[in-house]
């Protein structure tokens, strides 16, 4: 019954990974053929959409809502068949976190058209959930003491939703940088090979948006940081004691702190801050990779 | 708006002019200094500075939480290690320069926030501002016309309207004319604010951040933390010298170590063996115990992984565990000359357990006995032993004999668990002229030499346990959710003001102005603007719902 069941949730993971493949091609055609478009390369103040030429986006994005579809079918049933959480492992972390950043992008498109950030979504989901599948596929086995408790649910879980909206945030901050670019390159006459963005919402609305995510996703961070706190004192008698995995959670936090209050500082905003937000990214990336797979450290033993 | 001066919605303060002036003076320099420190620039660079400052900590071992760890470092990399240690890189947290920051960090946050505080107590209790002469020229703006009323009507309309939307609002009325060019006409205004919780709720955040620090930094010094194992059986009492290592805080009194014992009644270990993935892999600990505080009545209680013991203000946390055999050794002449179980360490996945049975006294020569015992044992294609499951299945314990001197009389601490065997002669064992003992429970052998005779009378377990007192811990999480829900007020309560200006037409007809400007991040702003319109154009009955 197990073995069927989690036999199934990789059959349907490696499905929608096909379905995202091809959505992340649509979307990356739609934005391609923004920069071919004959829209002027002037400054864009509002935001500009174009309905007739999205209808490669919106196809693109059923496929993505599919491709959800099916992955949240895989990690269910992964749960299903391991009696608990998928999200106890290496190879889980990467099923729930990346259908969690696909999940935050639909729903945040249900509010704002983000639908220019398909291509980064399908795609950093593709890279991780390849990397994930083929490296650090592991058989479910129990879940050794020291992760049974409901704050492994509540923890992880919260972290990896954090994750989705830092993602996001990196993804419009890198689109901020480029729009800024394309915008004084636009105002000097100047050719860019980054007309594609002329449909994009200009920088400052970008930046908004970034901004407005990414604090979603610390206030999410922080009550990752004082939940992973709580349960350190009850599973290893100690709230704090600066084990790789924390001091990258804190590290993270400090981060973004500093983002918030460079998008206040004279001279930091805009830029500064986007860079800031994309170097927290990264450390989001870092501490889920390279921590996890190379770092010594009490959650070495959550197995890969 | 008592903000740092490069807060980018605080007026620019020309400070360079001052730096510039020969006449600046201490209290000037220090003035500036200050400003300096607790400017929005140098509380971002702090925070960054503490980021990257965090990161070497986890790139090489720290004594406070992986000693063993920094050990096998100085053996690795003899060179490297001691310019590391010299820069405190193996007590990152605890380093000068690791506190400078934060210290620094925290000074300018106090200098910032106290400020803050004070405008922002002062700002609850003022008048929302005057209107702005031109109220289109502000961010979101919207206007109406009105017939067959008054314009005080309408002014009380809109009153009504931001008041029960839960702004503070105060009316100015303005004569014609004004200064300027801009000539403006006669109208009466009100002008409302909101969200003064948004301000509220980051100074909490950041009192929050301060009061983190000052419980984390004071619950070191006055909790401690010790660690023990015991077998079952065996009954600790909680005392100094019960402990095997006890790391006590500065302020700690031991007398204030509260009276008890704990008796360890049972270890039970579930392995998993139906998945074919994680066949012996342990999914539950449960130790059972019963506990007594001084003067009560002993009671029953568990201890489990996440599941601590909480005791007469102490905490107990199951740590680790691993096997006590039970060995007799008796003198040639079968008198017994000691008799216990000894707790061995666990050295793999199977539990292959080493352990050390020192005997000073009682036999021709000191005797020392390193044991492995194999929880199941099973024998290797070289003929070396080793254990193929951690239960106990089918246990064998083997004894290397070494006699000679132990080392204990020089006063010099020795672990319980590792045998100094410099000055001692190997007697049986690998590479020694007999094989090692070998043992099922019940059976007995003699000692190389004629020593005596030991038997392997069975095996306990045994767990180790960490007991702790944190006595500012509760308060590290009271400031903690403090500034978790600081944060949420102020990042998602807008505050904003609004202005409504009613002015009389020649006709008689009625001009409503509505126009709003946040404080800060607002995307809800022109949204808020357009709802106050359309709820004063129902209150005047212009539209129906
Ligand atoms: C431990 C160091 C600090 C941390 C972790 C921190 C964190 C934060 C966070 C998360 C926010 C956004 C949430 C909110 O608005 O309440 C914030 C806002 C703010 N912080 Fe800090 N802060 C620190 C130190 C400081 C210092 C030293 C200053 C003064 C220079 C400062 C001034 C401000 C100001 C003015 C805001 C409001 C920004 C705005 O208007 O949007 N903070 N801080």
């Amino acid at each position: 019954m197990t073995d069927t069941l989690s036999q199934y949730s990789v059959l349907a993971l490696y499905s929608a990974m096909a379905i995202y493949a091809i959505a992340f091609v649509l979307f990356t055609l739609d934005l391609a053929k923004g920069a071919s478009s004959d829209a002027p390369a002037g400054e864009a103040t509002k935001v500009v959409v174009v309905p007739e030429r999205r209808k490669l986006a919106r196809v693109a994005m059923s496929l993505t809502v599919l491709g959800f579809v099916l992955q949240l079918a895989a990690t269910l049933m992964r749960g299903f068949a391991a009696s608990r959480v998928p999200w106890a492992n290496m190879y889980e972390f990467a099923m729930t976190g990346t259908l969690i950043i696909v999940g935050v992008f639909l729903l945040v498109n249900l509010k704002w058209d983000m639908k220019f950030l398909g291509s980064f979504v399908t795609g950093l989901v593709l890279l991780l959930l390849g990397l994930a599948a083929t490296r650090y596929y592991v058989e479910i086995v129990p879940l050794p003491p020291a992760l049974q408790s409901y704050w492994l649910v509540i923890h992880v879980f919260v972290a990896t939703l954090a994750t989705g909206f830092f993602a996001l945030g990196f993804a419009l901050s890198l689109m901020q940088l480029l729009q800024t670019k394309r915008e004084s390159a636009a105002a000097a006459q100047e050719k860019t090979r980054l007309g594609f963005l002329t449909r994009l919402p200009d920088s400052v609305q970008l930046e908004n948006y970034a901004y407005r995510l990414i604090i979603i996703g610390f206030v999410l961070w922080t009550f990752t940081l004082i939940a992973g706190a709580i349960w350190a004192e009850k599973a290893w008698g100690r709230y704090w004691g600066w084990d790789t995995k924390e001091v990258w959670t804190f590290i993270i936090w400090t981060i973004y702190a500093g983002y918030i209050h460079a998008r206040s500082t004279r001279g930091w905003r805009g830029t500064r801050s986007a860079w800031l937000a994309m170097v927290g990214f990264a450390a989001v990336m870092f501490n889920f990779t390279v921590v996890n797979i190379f770092f010594k450290g009490l959650h070495s033993y959550s197995g890969l | 708006m008592s903000r740092p001066s490069d807060h980018i919605d605080s007026k620019p303060v020309d400070v360079d002019a001052k730096i510039v002036n020969p006449n600046l003076g201490v209290v000037g320099w220090l003035r500036w200094f200050w400003r300096q420190l607790t400017s929005m620039r140098t509380a971002l660079l702090l925070l960054l500075l503490l980021a990257i400052a965090a990161v070497p900590g986890s790139l090489v071992p720290q004594r406070s939480s992986d000693p063993n760890g920094v050990s096998q470092y100085f053996v690795d990399h003899k060179d490297t290690a001691p310019i590391l240690d010299q820069f405190q890189m193996f007590d990152v947290y605890s380093s000068a320069w690791f506190s400078a920051i934060y210290l620094l960090l925290f000074i300018s946050l106090i200098g910032c926030v106290l400020p803050r505080t004070k405008h922002h107590i002062e700002a609850l209790q003022a008048q929302p501002p005057v209107t702005p002469a031109n109220l289109v020229r502000l961010p979101a703006y919207a206007k109406i016309s009105v017939s067959g009323k008054s314009a005080e009507e309408v002014l009380e309309a809109a009153r009504a309207v931001l008041k029960s939307d839960r702004y503070r609002v105060a009316r100015y009325d303005r004569a014609a004319g004004g200064k300027g060019k801009l000539k403006s006409e006669a109208a009466i205004t009100v002008s409302a604010e909101r969200g003064y919780m948004r301000e509220t709720g980051n100074l909490i955040f950041h009192f929050a951040l301060v009061g983190v620090l000052i419980a984390v930094g004071f619950g070191g010094g006055f909790g401690f933390a010790g660690q023990r194992a015991f077998y079952e059986g065996q009954a600790f009492t909680n005392s100094l010298i019960a402990f095997d290592s006890f790391n006590p805080g500065r302020f700690f009194d031991s007398s204030t170590l509260p009276p008890y014992t704990i008796q360890l009644d049972k270890f039970t270990v579930v392995y998993e063996e139906k998945n074919s993935n994680a066949i012996g892999q342990p999914v539950d600990f449960t130790a059972d115990v019963t506990t007594q505080i001084k003067g009560e009545e002993p009671q029953k209680q568990t201890i489990k992984v996440n599941e601590p013991l909480r005791i007469a203000g102490t905490d107990v946390y199951l740590l680790g565990n691993g096997y006590a055999p039970t060995v007799t050794i008796r003198d040639p002449e079968g008198n017994v000359i000691f008799t216990d179980s000894v707790n061995f360490l666990p050295q793999d996945n199977n539990l292959t357990s080493l352990g050390v049975i020192k005997l000073p006294d009682g036999l021709a020569e000191q005797v020392g006995l390193i044991g492995f015992l194999y929880p199941t044992v099973s024998t290797g294609h070289s003929g070396a032993s080793f254990s193929m499951y951690p239960d106990l299945i089918d246990p064998q314990l083997a004894f290397d004999v070494y006699s000679g001197d132990l080392g204990l009389d020089e006063g010099i601490p020795r672990s319980v668990y590792a045998l100094d065997t410099e000055d001692m002669t190997k007697l049986a064992g690998r590479n020694s002229p007999l094989e090692a003992i070998e043992l099922k429970p019940g059976e007995s052998a003699e000692l190389p030499d004629g020593l005596g005779t030991v038997t392997f009378d069975g095996v306990k377990r045994f767990v180790s346990l960490d007991i702790h007192r944190d006595p500012t811990q509760g308060w590290v999480l009271v400031f903690a959710l403090s500034a978790l829900g600081g944060l949420l007020i102020s990042l998602f309560i807008p505050r904003r003001r609004m202005w409504v200006s009613v002015t009389e037409n020649a006709d008689g007809s009625v001009t409503a102005e509505c126009a709003g400007l946040a404080r800060g991040d607002d995307p809800t702003l022109e949204g808020a603007v357009i709802a106050l319109k359309d709820k004063l154009e129902r209150a005047l009955g212009l539209t129906r719902d």
